[in-house]
């Protein structure tokens, strides 16, 4: 069975998709990425979609199922990378991004999300010490 | 209007696989006539929407690549074709959200937006031929 490599990087996992997406393999990145989110108490994901040239309505609604279950387990998700043709195209066919964070590339994905967790965590104190 | 065929493939589509096979024959003849990247991947992503309704609501069939002209613009031409069990109420399955299959009924009006002719025909109990075109 194909599979897209997931890294570990600290409290995050590191995906670049550098294959051409079909349903089957976005589908066991979708189960292997929220298995390891829950294994690792992982608090964010980042999948870099730089090298994809194709994302349809499946694929586009598994990663927003990533991001989603991810929600659930306290973790954010953020995509790096999309090329302007593929966001012009999401857009046309109608599908909504609906709680996936997008920055330009992998670098900036990693602030984004460091940002993300940091406030957030910042909350906590704030309710914990109240 | 009259057009006239200058290339034509056939390709089987019955396991996912296949698709990703005609995904790339189909970016191979966009960028033989130079048809721009965004305008490749609107049409190769409708003809990924298309594929997908075949294989999972058609049990498969074929799929037709061709290079048409009107004598004026080149464009890209793609048929879709299976013997399923048909759709019974056209205009329904054209609406956004209209899914029998649980989702989202993205496909079908999506794929319309992303090309310059869309035609759907289909008859219950024989099948349902779809037509995609993109001018380059
Ligand atoms: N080739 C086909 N044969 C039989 N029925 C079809 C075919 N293509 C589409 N349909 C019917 O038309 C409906 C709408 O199709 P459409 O692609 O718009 O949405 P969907 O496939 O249900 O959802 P999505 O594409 O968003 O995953 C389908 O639910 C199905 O009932
Ligand atoms: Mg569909």
């Amino acid at each position: 069975m194909e599979k897209i490599p997931i890294l570990k990087f600290g409290e995050f996992l590191l995906v670049t998709i550098q294959v051409d997406l079909y349903d089957q393999l976005a589908e066991n990145l979708e189960a292997d990425l929220i298995n390891l989110v829950r294994k690792h108490h992982s608090r964010g994901v980042l999948i870099d979609i730089s090298a994809v040239s194709i994302i349809d309505s499946f694929m586009g609604r598994i990663l927003v199922n990533i991001a989603k279950m991810s929600k659930i387990m306290d973790a954010e998700t953020v995509v790096t990378g999309m090329q302007p043709a593929v966001a012009i195209t999401l857009i046309e066919l109608g599908l909504h991004f609906e709680g996936v964070y997008n920055a330009l590339n992998i670098e900036k994905g990693m602030e984004l999300l460091r940002s993300k967790i940091y406030n957030l965590d910042e909350d906590h104190d704030i309710y914990s010490s109240e | 209007m009259t057009f006239t065929v200058q290339n034509r493939e056939e390709i089987a589509v019955t396991i996912e696989k296949d698709a990703i096979f005609f995904r790339n024959a189909v970016k191979t003849y966009a960028t033989k006539i130079s048809m721009g990247l965004l305008y490749q991947t609107k049409i190769i992503t409708a003809a990924s929407e298309i594929v997908r309704n075949l294989l999972k609501y058609g049990g498969g069939g074929k799929a037709m690549i061709e290079t048409v002209t009107d004598g004026r613009k080149v464009g890209i031409r793609l048929t879709f074709k299976d013997s399923g069990p048909g759709i019974p109420d056209l205009d329904k399955a054209m609406s956004d959200g209209f899914s029998t299959g649980k989702s989202l009924g993205l496909g079908l009006p999506g794929a319309k937006r992303l090309v310059d002719q869309f035609d759907i025909r289909s008859t219950v109990g024989v099948g349902t031929t779809v037509t995609l075109l993109k001018w380059k």
